[in-house]
């Protein structure tokens, strides 16, 4: 929570241009007359957008992994974050899409069903759906999502500037008008997410003990995937695709808190937001005067981390 | 509490295309130890997962207290009908306490808060599977037979008048496994809980069941007190093997003494 503080001060702070204690104080207040407080101005958003997206991605990624038992999972690795991206894209090359609301459903449908499709590829044949064939199904999805992406975009000159950036994953030049629309779908997708906790902890001892316990497994998998595809689909639509905070966030927090989900859950989301908000700032220190974009930062941190965790122990332990 | 009756009736069921189970009719003796014996491949697994439905039939029904189980409320049955599978899955780094603690869930409403109650059923499944010292460790740290009595202190917590357990003593050792059929062996004496186990040890199941059911090819080859069912005969039918039934000089119970080529 301290860390969740101290990472938005910095990130009102930190910038292209360097601002003084009095100007922040004061673009807090709500004044823009000089340049400094008009810079902390237009970073309040940026940072509000940070600390949301984070907390939305280390959710849901804290989600996937429980209701597949699967330490790899991760929207960005299971395909999921890929599906939304295509759904976008899409929608903006061949429908022109404009309208917000619009542009954040088609997200979460690209988002739905690629996760759906992950999951059907993955628990094809015996055995079902292990840990190792979910994480190759989501590489082989993900791959094939993002070849079909470029396909789309690379004939059409006129939107490729723009999806450029915006896939590359980031929270920079956010406005409220761009976050107000997506509340309602964080929102609703933080409620049914924390509401799953139980029933996560439950498929968390197989599904023939959860069953035999009076949970009905299916019903659960398809709420907190639901939830999960919610927070993910709609961060994606304002960020584009960022990795590896579903991933890196929900491990460092069961290190803290452990493996309690109704523990585990509220500390991802505020870890989330802390890892997002810092990479944000230090995409912005160590490029300065340009800037270096958020997903750049966290795939530098995850994917080592990710290393860690296949090495660290034998695949499918969760 | 009066005993609750589990009647299986007319029960076929299976996987995807082969049937396993045909024409089952069994009722449950309420009250006693029964435990399911049967070679490979026999349907002894298939009934226990359809008992404690986690398979649904294709023809039949299992009814409890003349209550479809298939229709029932999850959370309602949970109440009443208590699981162990076979192999089940222990987070990493879960305490004792917290894994038998999930064994209440089916007495917590979706917003309901940890109760006297619960608390009380936690440590007396701790008590009573001698597990309470272990409360704080993790489960991964734990010998074989300490971790199978957690997941009975686990089943215990659920506070249900049936416990149906799958294979209870696979990969324990000897010590183990007696101590895990002891301790059941107590629970349905103690608190007339009506147990149902898939063994695969002849003389243990012998030994500690009170009633034995032989499967053979998906139906009931033969149901009753252990002397009635273990015979010469049925070790051959159910088994394809030769053997000598003796009487357990300590037990009194049959003792099946298996005859191979080199005797």
């Amino acid at each position: 929570m301290l860390l969740l503080v101290v990472a938005v001060v910095l990130s009102a702070t930190f910038g292209a241009r360097d601002v003084g204690w009095p100007e922040i104080a004061a673009a807090l207040g709500g004044r823009a007359e000089t340049i400094g407080e008009a810079a902390v101005t237009s970073r309040l958003p940026r940072t509000l957008l940070a600390v949301l997206a984070g907390a939305a991605l280390g959710l849901s990624g804290g989600v996937m992994q429980g209701l597949t038992r699967n330490p790899l999972a991760d929207p960005g690795l299971l395909g999921v974050n890929a599906g939304a991206t295509l759904a976008v894209v899409v929608g903006l090359a061949w429908f022109g899409i404009e309208d917000a609301s619009l542009y954040i459903w088609t997200a979460i449908l690209g988002a739905g069903l690629s996760a759906v499709a992950v999951y059907a590829i993955a628990s094809l044949g015996r055995g079902g759906a292990s840990p190792l064939r979910l994480a190759l199904a989501g590489a082989v999805t993900t791959a094939a999502l993002s070849s079909l992406t470029t396909a789309v975009v690379l004939p059409r000159g006129d939107i490729a500037g723009l999806v450029q950036s915006w896939i590359v994953g980031g929270v920079g030049g956010a406005t409220s008008d761009q976050i107000v629309p997506v509340l309602p779908f964080l929102i609703t997708g933080l409620v049914v997410t924390l509401l799953s906790a139980r029933k996560l902890n439950l498929l968390a001892l197989g599904d023939d003990t959860a069953t035999g316990l009076g949970e009905n497994v299916a019903l659960a998998r398809a709420m907190a995937a639901a939830g999960a595809v919610l927070l993910c689909g709609a961060t994606t639509a304002v960020c584009g695709p960022i990795g590896f905070v579903g991933l890196v966030v929900p491990h460092a927090c069961r290190l803290l808190v452990g493996s309690d989900y109704r523990w585990l859950l509220p500390a991802s989301a505020l870890g989330g937001a802390v890892l997002l908000t810092f990479a944000d700032v230090f995409g912005r220190i160590v490029a300065r005067p340009a800037e270096l974009e958020v997903g750049i930062v966290t795939a530098f941190i995850g994917a080592p981390v990710f290393i860690w965790i296949v090495r660290r122990r034998k695949v499918g332990a969760l | 509490m009066s005993d609750p009756l589990l009647v299986i009736h007319d029960l076929m069921a299976g996987y995807g295309e082969g049937t396993v189970l045909e024409a089952i009719n069994l009722t449950i003796p309420p009250g006693r130890n029964t435990a399911i014996v049967g070679a490979n491949a026999c349907g002894k697994s298939t009934l226990l997962r359809t008992l404690s439905r986690l398979l649904a039939p294709e023809r039949g029904k299992v009814l409890l207290d003349g209550h479809s189980i298939h229709r029932l409320p999850a959370r309602r049955l949970a109440q009443q009908l208590g699981l162990l599978p076979q192999s089940p899955i222990a987070p990493e780094g879960i305490t004792v306490l917290d894994l038998v603690s999930r064994g209440r869930h089916p007495h917590q409403g979706p917003f309901a808060r940890w109760s006297a109650a619960d608390e009380a059923a936690v440590a007396e499944a701790l008590e009573a599977t001698a597990t309470t010292d272990l409360a704080g460790r993790t489960v991964e740290a734990l010998s074989g037979g300490q971790r199978q009595r957690v997941w009975i202190a686990m089943a215990l917590a659920q506070q249900t008048n049936i416990l149906l357990l799958d294979e209870p003593t696979t990969f324990l050792d000897i010590n183990h496994q007696i101590e895990v059929l002891d301790l059941l062996t107590d629970l349905n004496r103690e608190r007339g809980t009506t147990i149902v186990m898939v063994l695969h040890d002849l003389n243990l199941a012998a030994r500690y069941a009170d009633v034995l059911v032989a499967m053979a090819k998906g139906r009931v080859y033969g149901l009753g007190a252990p002397e009635e069912v273990l015979t010469e005969q049925m070790v051959q039918e159910v088994f394809g093997l030769e053997s000598r039934i003796m009487e357990d000089p300590v037990t009194g119970k049959p003792m099946m003494i298996p005859l191979g080529r080199h005797v």
